[in-house]
């Protein structure tokens, strides 16, 4: 199968990331490509092939649920580009 | 001591033991090394004042008990470091200063190291060139028109160069082995599971590994000592007594059964790369060691396979690059949802975007089965490729790489022809196991070519052994001229 301009648009907003017009051209060149690179999948035959969901021969492990720290909002917020004492801040999002 | 920095990290360990250099005096060789390294383009951040602060205090108070006693490393910028500046190639995290450190970087500091700077990589670690980063492309010393393999090409280019006496990098895709590679020098990626992935910027969650990057395989077992070990921060660390690779490294392989799968000769692989595998084998055998033909038949479908599960992995870790909480935010945007996308679009490079899309579509409502679901089925085959073989082998060889390192901007159009690089490191990630490359000799031009061993799972001693008896048999030197000073 192959991507058009308007899937590739739709797909970006999915992935909340703006496209620029200017380059839907290449990005659909150079996306088709690596699909079509990526359909040699298509030649096996994998009916009865469990998924390989874990490289691990272990389960994961569980923990008790229980706090292991705290009393870091400070740490947290250091790196915010826009906050307020306590809080991240963001565009306005209800009127 | 005016050429210490060219020693292996085993020297120099010895020189700071038997007290001939001081931690000091090494740190002021490497800074001044780096100083005149710019044109390289290996470093994004130095750490010179802490890293001088701390050779002076171990200087006044040696441990010499210690795996890397009083030694500098510089590390791939992927490792989160506490209060230095993290960035992961990107401008997305170029103002992002951890509060944490990794735990793979806090074990080496726990063995007496301490950090010399924070070295360029591609961005997010996606890349085979060092070409993606941000911060621009990284040269290999090797030549000033040569890419340093990717995407830890800063740390392979700083090693080559004498920028610092071992690193770091990550590997999810054969991102340690190609840059060493490409350089002369000894990379490894461990088992998946054995080096904590707490506190490494994430990629491809179920592929990265770190793992050291060294000038000899002693080396490499001494820095993956250091590194290596059960962390219960991440919930895929494997529990298990911690070993002892650097007192453990035998030569002796005799006997041992080493694999040559007939699937890694490619169309159109340079005929030096054919002779570097033979003259490997011979080695081997030469050795003592005995060589069985092996196949691995799903070996052509582990780079499509990767192209669907890397880019899928990314595509959820990357989500959380919105411009709140940490890292670059876009000032552009009516609403919320307008600046997320142009926060992203503006601080991601187009090759991340690229498999951020490749990715959010192969798991979009639709298409889950086709792609995705499809390559969790072919990455179990590829695995049992690599189960069945280990029956009847101890170890795997195979050529690092299908060609020397490439020039500057000769892939970068494209994007299908720069991931064919990886062709002979991705099926290794996929299937969780350890890997080994060598420096084995040189092609025509003088590029260094390197040779791949694969290992079972957890079987790092193996491998390392095989390298071991390779390197002192092989007798390859990396005579570089430092042509940027």
């Amino acid at each position: 199968m192959s991507l058009d301009k308007e899937k590739i648009k739709h797909v970006a907003k999915l992935a909340r990331i703006s496209v620029d017009e200017a380059k839907v051209d290449s990005l659909t060149k150079d996306l088709n490509s690596i699909f079509k690179f990526i359909e040699q999948l298509n030649e096996l035959n994998t009916d009865k092939v469990e998924p390989l969901t874990s490289i691990l021969n272990q389960s994961l492990r569980s923990r008790k649920d229980q706090i292991s720290d705290g009393k870091i909002r400070e740490k947290i917020l250091k790196n915010s580009p826009k906050k307020n004492e306590e809080f991240f801040v963001v565009p306005k999002v209800v009127e | 001591m005016s050429n210490i920095t060219n020693q292996s990290l085993s020297e120099i360990l010895e020189s700071i033991k038997s007290k001939k250099i001081s931690s000091l005096e090494l740190t002021q060789a490497y800074i001044k090394n780096i100083e005149n390294a710019k044109k390289l383009n290996a470093f994004v951040t130095t750490t010179f004042d802490q890293a001088l602060e701390y050779a002076k205090k171990f200087d006044n108070k040696p441990n010499n008990e210690q795996l890397l006693s009083g030694i500098p490393l510089a590390v791939k910028d992927l490792f989160c470091t506490e209060n230095v500046k993290t960035t992961a190639g990107s401008n997305i995290l170029n103002n992002f200063i951890p509060s944490y450190e990794s735990t793979v970087t806090k074990n080496l500091w726990n063995n007496g190291a301490f950090l010399l700077g924070k070295l360029n990589c591609d961005e997010f670690a996606m890349g085979s060139s060092n070409e993606t980063s941000f911060f621009g492309n990284v040269i290999n010393p090797i030549g000033d028109h040569l890419v340093p393999g990717g995407s830890s090409g800063g740390s392979s280019s700083a090693l080559a160069a004498d920028l610092t006496p071992a690193t770091i990098g990550t590997d999810t895709g054969g991102s340690i082995r190609q840059p060493a590679s490409f350089t002369g020098t000894v990379g490894l990626k461990p088992t998946y599971g054995l080096c904590s992935r707490w506190g490494i910027v994430a990629f491809a969650s179920s592929l990265d590994q770190a793992g050291p990057m060294t000038k000899t395989v002693n080396d490499c077992s001494i820095m993956l000592e250091a590194m290596s070990g059960f962390d219960d921060k991440d919930s895929t660390s494997i529990n298990k007594k911690k070993e002892t690779y650097s007192k453990n490294l035998k030569d002796n392989i005799k006997g041992l059964k080493i694999g040559i799968p007939k699937e890694y000769r490619v169309d159109n692989m340079p005929k030096e790369i054919d002779e570097l595998w033979e003259k490997g084998k011979k080695i081997l055998k030469d050795l003592g060691a005995q060589l069985i033909d092996i196949s691995l038949p799903h070996t052509k479908y582990a780079l499509p396979t990767y192209y669907i599960v890397a880019p899928a992995e990314a595509s959820s870790n990357l989500a959380r690059y919105d411009g709140v909480r940490y890292g670059y935010r876009s000032q552009k945007g009516k609403d919320l949802i307008e600046m997320y996308e142009n926060t992203r679009s503006e601080g991601f490079g187009d090759e991340v975007k690229r498999r951020i899309l490749i990715g959010t579509y192969v798991l979009s409502s639709g298409y889950y089965d086709a792609y995705y679901l499809k390559a969790q089925k072919v990455r179990q085959l590829i695995k049992k490729d690599f189960d069945d073989s280990f029956t009847k082998v101890d170890a795997i060889l195979t050529p690092s790489t299908p060609s020397s390192a490439f020039k500057i901007g000769e892939k970068t159009n494209d994007p299908v022809s720069m991931y064919l690089n990886d062709i002979f490191t991705v099926p290794v990630n996929l299937a969780g196991l350890p890997a080994l490359s060598l420096p084995a000799g040189l092609d025509k031009q003088g590029y260094p070519l390197g040779l791949q061993l694969i290992g079972k799972a957890l079987d790092e001693q193996k491998i390392l052994n095989i390298g071991y008896a390779f390197e002192k048999n092989c007798g390859y030197k990396n005579e570089i001229k430092k042509w940027w000073s």
